[in-house]
């Protein structure tokens, strides 16, 4: 009885459920749907207003001149279909890259090496997103490195073109496919890999059978990083992309000329990864983010 | 079951030696497993034994030595060419598959028919008595029936050898009571030589034709149960199998006139009066009951007797239940064994 003298409010707090509830969601409901949600329902609505051809004043109006400039306009179409084309390849490149990294570092690597290798991936991290996309463009201008390196064998590189996204963009979202796959490899139990060897399985036969279907989870939670990440991007696209424009260029372009196109052209990539969830929601993968 | 050139070990293993950096896991070990048999390794743990059985499956490389399958050099094959199969101690089941997919899985690898994987896989349920589980996922089944699962996933490829790790390690006692005889069936119903790894002196005992014993990467002994049990030829298979009484030299030159240890189980030792003559064929000692343990069955009795030794003595509770014993602690008793129920250790 003493406590309710001296701490009221405490007290107040342990007889009230919705109090409790209140002071701790109070907080990141107002950032979430205040912020977060309501802005991007501002800027979603914009889709549906009017552009005055004359003045280029935005007027909120409700039609659908916008949406109808994108399915007409070749160029848009293309620009959608590349840029999928380009979250896929960098999706499908990291997971190459991560699975067997890995294996290498979850089961045969030194804990010294494992460590050194953490770092190495995660470092990446630490430095900021245009350095990164710099690095790659020095290293793939005219006169860069790359060219400078393998120009005596040879092998001239890609330039500023497609390719040069995909391999900039994979290098930007590496360490988000990376880090839930070797997690996931560790959590193998080592006797797996024994019992399918002990069952007369090789090397190969034990990755398809026995690591893939176990990665799923991890590899789906990575991919709907590179994925949406890769989607959403332009500026890889400006600074190492040559002629190559994906959706975030064509925003980009429109944001000031014209919000609506701009604004119904940003439901593509957020509509390409509400049917990537959907389709993987079904393993069971989201659970475990 | 000879051993003869003609017949070839089922597992030989000649001086092989496993080392982990600077530590030496297993040393020089010469092992010959018969055909057909029940081998079992008993030890403690970090003692060699699993090591042993992992350089048998092909998952450890041996340091130097060599490893013979039926007369076949096989030190440098990959587990997946080697005609054995593991029972591992955590079971090691797919968590993916089901228990049918678990079980088909070394018939799947090796691209049999279909029709011929089914009706073995089906077979091989059956034998463990676990056909309705078919569908299940492993972590649908209990400890003893996930365990009885990694048996059939191995036996169903019917190799030469089974090597079982620990397997019932992780059954709790009635459970493992069972297993122990349900392992001893199908192995006589199917003929597979079984090494089995454990560090359980009663279930090696229960289970085994042959036993090897090991301490700190040496084969102490090998022999039938009784011949370890009862003719210890180390000090340390006399303590590690069972409680048993070592009377080191000095005091068996005082009781005996030899200077020669030896051991006596605590079953073959008898409680007398203080006052009562041994006969000409006995040997005895006088002492002090210290501890009584009841255990059951039976009853120990800790007698610190003269010169500093100390003597159990094991009496089955054969007595009417509600009776206490007739010995009490601090009693003044004369500890009795035949003389030649001793077993001397070299």
């Amino acid at each position: 009885m003493t406590s309710t003298a001296t701490k009221p409010v405490s007290t107040l707090l342990y007889r009230s459920r919705r109090l409790r509830l209140g002071s701790l969601l109070t907080l990141p409901l107002v950032w979430l749907v205040g912020l977060y949600i309501a802005s991007l329902a501002l800027l979603l609505a914009t889709a549906f207003w009017r552009v005055d051809p004359f003045t280029s004043k935005v007027t909120p109006a409700f039609q659908f001149d916008a949406f109808e400039q994108l399915l007409s306009n070749q160029a848009y179409l293309s620009t959608s279909l590349r840029t999928l084309g380009i979250a896929l390849t960098v999706t499908v490149v990291s997971a190459a890259f991560a699975i067997p990294l890995g294996i290498y570092m979850a089961k045969i690597a030194s804990p010294w090496m494992r460590a050194f290798l953490a770092v190495a991936i995660t470092l990446p991290l630490w430095a900021g997103y245009l350095v990164k996309i710099l690095a790659m463009r020095v290293t793939f201008t005219e006169e860069g490195f790359f060219n400078s390196f393998f120009g005596v064998f040879g092998i001239s590189g890609p330039g500023f073109s497609q390719t040069t996204v995909v391999l900039t963009l994979t290098y930007l979202w590496f360490p988000y496919m990376a880090l839930p796959v070797y997690t996931a490899i560790r959590q193998i139990p080592v006797n797996l890999f024994d019992a399918s060897a002990d069952l007369g399985a090789r090397g190969w036969t034990t990755i398809r059978t026995v690591v893939l279907p176990l990665l799923a989870p991890a590899l789906i939670a990575g991919s709907v990083f590179t994925f949406s990440l890769s989607l959403g991007d332009y500026i890889a696209a400006e600074l190492v992309g040559g002629r190559t424009q994906m959706i975030g260029s064509v925003i980009a372009n429109n944001i000031n000329l014209n919000p609506p196109v701009a604004a119904a052209f940003a439901l593509v990539p957020i509509a390409f990864v509400v049917v990537y969830l959907l389709g993987t929601r079904r393993t069971g993968a989201l659970e475990r983010m | 079951m000879a051993d003869t050139a003609a017949t070839p070990h089922a597992v030989e293993l000649r001086g092989v030696s496993k080392r982990f950096g600077d530590t030496t896991a297993v040393a020089e070990l010469d092992l010959a497993v018969r055909s057909g048999e029940f081998f079992s390794m008993l030890g403690p743990s970090g003692s060699g034994k699993t090591t042993v059985l992992r350089m048998i499956a092909g998952f450890e490389e041996v340091t130097s030595g060599s490893i013979l399958l039926d007369g076949d050099d096989v030190t440098r094959s990959a587990p997946f060419d080697r005609a054995v199969n593991t029972v591992f101690q955590d079971y090691a089941l797919f968590p993916h598959m089901t228990i049918a997919q678990n079980v088909a899985y070394g018939l799947t690898v090796r691209k049999t028919p279909k029709a011929e994987t089914q009706q073995r896989v089906a077979e091989a349920l059956e034998q463990v008595r676990l056909g309705y589980a078919a569908d299940r996922l492993p972590h649908q089944l209990s400890g003893g029936q996930r365990q009885r699962i990694a048996l059939a996933r191995a036996l169903i490829l019917r190799p030469r050898v089974l090597l079982l790790d620990e397997p019932l390690g992780a059954l709790d006692k009635q459970l493992r009571e069972q297993m122990q005889i349900e392992l001893k069936q199908i192995q006589r119903e199917v003929g597979i030589t079984f090494i089995f790894v454990t560090h359980d002196q009663e279930e090696a005992l229960t289970l085994s034709d042959r036993i090897a014993v090991f301490n700190q990467g040496r084969v102490e002994q090998v022999g039938t149960p009784r011949e370890v049990y009862e003719f210890p030829q180390t000090a340390f298979v006399a303590g590690f199998l069972g409680v048993s009484n070592l009377i080191a030299p000095d005091l068996a030159e005082r009781l005996t006139g030899e200077s020669r240890a030896f051991t006596v189980r605590p079953e073959r030792v008898r409680i007398a009066p203080a006052d009562a003559a041994p006969a000409a064929h006995e040997t005895s000692v006088l002492g002090t009951i210290s501890e009584l343990v009841y255990t059951g069955p039976a009853t120990r009795y800790i007698v610190e007797g003269e010169h500093g030794l100390r003597v159990i003595a094991e009496r089955h509770n054969d007595h009417a239940p509600n009776d206490t014993a007739p010995w009490s602690r601090g009693d003044r008793v004369r500890v009795v064994w035949a003389t030649e129920h001793a077993a001397v250790v070299p």
